[in-house]
């Protein structure tokens, strides 16, 4: 087994290997949550913080029901609610929650790097939840686990990341992980939504949904935020759909096995059709959701091993 | 006071020669000969005209726990510096003769070095009602700038620039286009795309560029562009000057050295404005220092408490403190063969001087005694804390640098040297 990281930042700095670690013990918790096999002993006397800056359900229940199920304490702090409010900065909140001895930390946080800057001044295990546009490793890791049970393979597929890309931190972890498991990735959207300087990272950019989609194994929307849809960034939400939304003809260029997976929440009838989403046969954004809570348990696993061996040597007084 | 600098390696930017030979000061100038009270033997090291720096933030009126009179000056000293030629964007800006006043006050009791202030041109840095140009003038303003704020109503800019040329004032602008850069926090490109930060187009720099030049041609003002960053806006500026319109450029040495990669995981040290560029950009901006298309290397001196620089990067402050490294930094370009030593006093001393009306900048007779001995060889590795600036916000924090400065004199006396003993 090779998992030597302390935090689980991003998936930049992640080995394939440590994917593949990370993705087989995941599978090991998906067929034990469907089982109702417990792990209650896994994180028994650890300490969870979820500390989240920006608003999210999804997320946040995930990864408390991940800490949960491994027999963590788990406690969530509504970040937007408290002291940053009353002027405290992003390091006086880290060094004081780290004053209490949490042991896992789950950030997320509205500014790119946020996280990253936070994990340099506690001592316990962080994870990113997301941190402005920059990454989302769990979303890409579940997304993984999803094609990867789906395909029965995650190397050698194509695979389509349609949408925002340009606001989207689950499509830069994506195209990260993905490039690191040799896979094709195709980036579909108009031009306004992807960043630029994107040809560089390894991706092939297409304009045209049909051209983008011809023959790619795997279909992965984005969700596009309110905020971006009048005017600034595309004309309109119905001209988007129009032209970038997922209908079944748009879907017909794909392969005829292609798997759509949609990282939530969505925007029926501006990213994607409402059938489309809801059809068994194509759609497996359920499982990506049910994958999410084993990826959690097995990143939380992961860390806290090598929390506690960290601890233990550090105790024995060895240097790590 | 006299003094004999013999066996000097003289650098003189006016003639383009680096040669050993001997220079002589009396009561604070340069002069041909003299019965000296001292003999310094320089030992073959470079003695070479004061720098001239144009831009330097002094945190006084505001924000002094930043940086002082004081501090500045000693920093300036460190780095030989002779003459620093100041921003108004103070909190309140220096925008009208009182102010400017309570600063020139300041400085004449607290700094070691020539300390020559610059004037904001519009009220407030607000870009709406010119400044008092003709008073602040007779007050000292040097020059006129909103720093980094652009004059976005080009109908107030013309106007001040029609104004200051009837003054016979030299306006500095910040070119960028602002609606284009809105938001941005790094340059534009895969790095940007990378770390999931906004980017700030090149092409930003040179539709600010471009305009101001449209208004330069329609008011004939005299104009000195902060800082050129890009290889875009390189040929509007060349072919500008070709054309006779009264332009010149600077460039801060952050961006003669260093570019976007070296933001890496987020390091707020590295946040400048404008950000720092690719490599393609650095490297067309040093050849157009060589080239003598921008005319000025400055070190947009911009002190930074600890505080506004540990927070996430888009929330964190821009700038970074150089009065020290600036020397040692831009000798890089020496030692990496893009320039002689005489070319690179010519952007750090000579042309500003030249560019502000200055006697200073040169070693010819009757010039002041503004003098930099320094060993451009050795080398050391930087310890932000060692900085004399109040702030320490550097992004050299532990690299090598190679150039030491050995004393800078000013008006003929040896600060390094009262300094020490003070």
């Amino acid at each position: 087994m090779t998992f030597r990281a302390q935090h689980l930042l991003g998936i930049e700095h992640l080995h394939p290997s440590e994917i593949t670690t990370l993705l087989d013990l995941a599978d090991k918790y998906a067929e034990d949550n469907r089982k109702g096999r417990a792990h209650r002993g896994v994180l028994e006397g650890l300490t969870q913080i979820n500390m989240f800056f920006e608003n999210s359900t999804r997320t946040q229940a995930s990864f408390e029901i991940a800490g949960k199920r491994l027999g963590a304490d788990v406690m969530n702090m509504a970040m937007q609610a408290s002291s940053i409010k009353k002027g405290e900065t992003l390091i006086d909140t880290a060094l004081t929650l780290n004053a209490m001895r949490p042991d896992l930390l789950v950030v997320r946080h509205p500014h790119s790097g946020a996280v990253d800057l936070l994990a340099q001044k506690v001592n316990c295990a962080v994870l990113n939840a997301g941190d402005g546009r920059h990454e989302h490793p769990t979303q890409a890791l579940l997304d993984a686990l999803t094609i990867r049970r789906a395909k029965g393979r995650l190397h050698r597929l194509s695979i389509a990341i349609c949408g925002d890309v340009a606001h989207s931190r689950v499509a830069r972890s994506n195209i990260m992980l993905l490039g690191k498991m040799e896979n094709r990735v195709r980036l579909v959207g108009p031009p306004t939504l992807l960043p630029s300087g994107v040809e560089d990272l390894g991706v092939e950019v297409f304009h045209d949904m049909r051209e983008g989609l011809e023959d790619v194994d795997v279909v992965m929307m984005l969700r596009l935020q309110k905020e971006r849809m009048d005017g600034g960034f595309i004309p309109s939400e119905r001209e988007y759909f129009h032209r970038y939304g997922l209908d079944a003809e748009k879907l017909s260029h794909a392969k005829p096995d292609a798997i759509v997976m949609h990282p939530g929440p969505m925007n029926r009838g501006v990213e994607i059709d409402g059938t489309i989403a809801d059809d068994i046969n194509r759609s497996v954004i359920q499982e990506q959701v049910e994958m999410g809570v084993a990826v959690r348990m097995a990143a939380m696993d992961l860390l806290a091993r090598n929390l506690r061996a960290a601890r233990g040597a550090q105790a024995a007084g060895v240097m790590v | 006071m006299k003094t004999h600098f013999k066996n000097a390696r003289l650098i003189d930017p006016e003639t383009g020669t680096d040669t050993i030979g001997d220079l002589f000061i009396a009561d604070g100038l340069i002069v041909d000969s003299c019965t000296p009270d001292d003999v310094i033997d320089c030992g073959g090291k470079c003695l070479a005209p004061g720098i001239v720096d144009i831009g330097v933030k002094v945190s006084e009126p505001g924000e002094r726990h930043k940086e002082s009179f004081a501090s500045a000056g000693r920093a300036a000293v460190a780095g030989g510096i002779t003459t620093i030629v100041t921003r108004p964007d103070t909190d309140p800006a220096i925008d009208t003769p009182e102010v400017l006043e309570f600063v020139e006050r300041r400085a004449a009791i607290d700094a070691a070095v020539n300390v020559l202030p610059m004037a904001a041109l519009t009220k407030g840095r607000l870009g709406c009602e010119m400044t008092e140009i003709g008073f602040l003038m007779d007050a000292g303003a040097v020059a006129f700038t909103d720093c980094d704020r652009v004059i976005t109503d080009t109908k107030v800019f013309s106007r001040a620039l029609t104004y200051a040329k009837s003054c016979g004032a030299l306006v500095i602008g910040h070119v960028q286009e602002p609606g284009l850069s809105a938001g941005g926090s790094v340059n534009a490109g895969k790095f940007a795309a990378l770390r999931g930060l906004a980017g700030i187009s090149p092409m930003a720099e040179r539709m600010g560029l471009d305009r101001d030049i449209a208004l330069l041609e329609m008011t004939g003002a005299a104009y000195h562009v902060d800082q050129i960053t890009t290889a875009r806006a390189l040929p509007a500026l060349e072919r500008a000057k070709a054309n006779g319109v009264d332009i010149t450029a600077g460039v801060g040495v952050h961006h003669l050295t260093l570019n976007e990669m070296d933001v890496a995981d987020y390091r707020t040290f590295f946040k400048l404005k404008p950000p720092l560029r690719s490599e393609d950009d650095r490297l067309a901006v040093v050849e157009a220092v060589a080239s003598g298309v921008i005319d000025v290397i400055c070190s947009m001196h911009t002190p930074q408490d600890e505080e506004s620089k540990r927070l996430p990067y888009e929330e964190a402050a821009s700038g970074a403190v150089a009065l020290e490294t600036l020397l040692p930094a831009a000798l890089r370009l020496v030692h990496a063969g893009h320039m002689d030593l005489p070319a690179l006093f010519r952007a750090l001393s000579f042309n500003p001087a030249k560019r502000l009306g200055l006697a200073c900048g040169r070693l010819t007779v009757g010039a002041p005694a503004d003098l930099v001995l320094f060993d451009p060889d050795a080398s050391q590795k930087l310890d932000r804390f060692s900085l004399k600036s109040k702030s320490k916000n550097t992004p050299f924090d532990g690299a090598i640098l190679q150039g030491k400065v050995i004393a800078t004199y000013v008006g003929g006396v040896n600060q390094t040297q009262v300094l020490a003993d003070a």
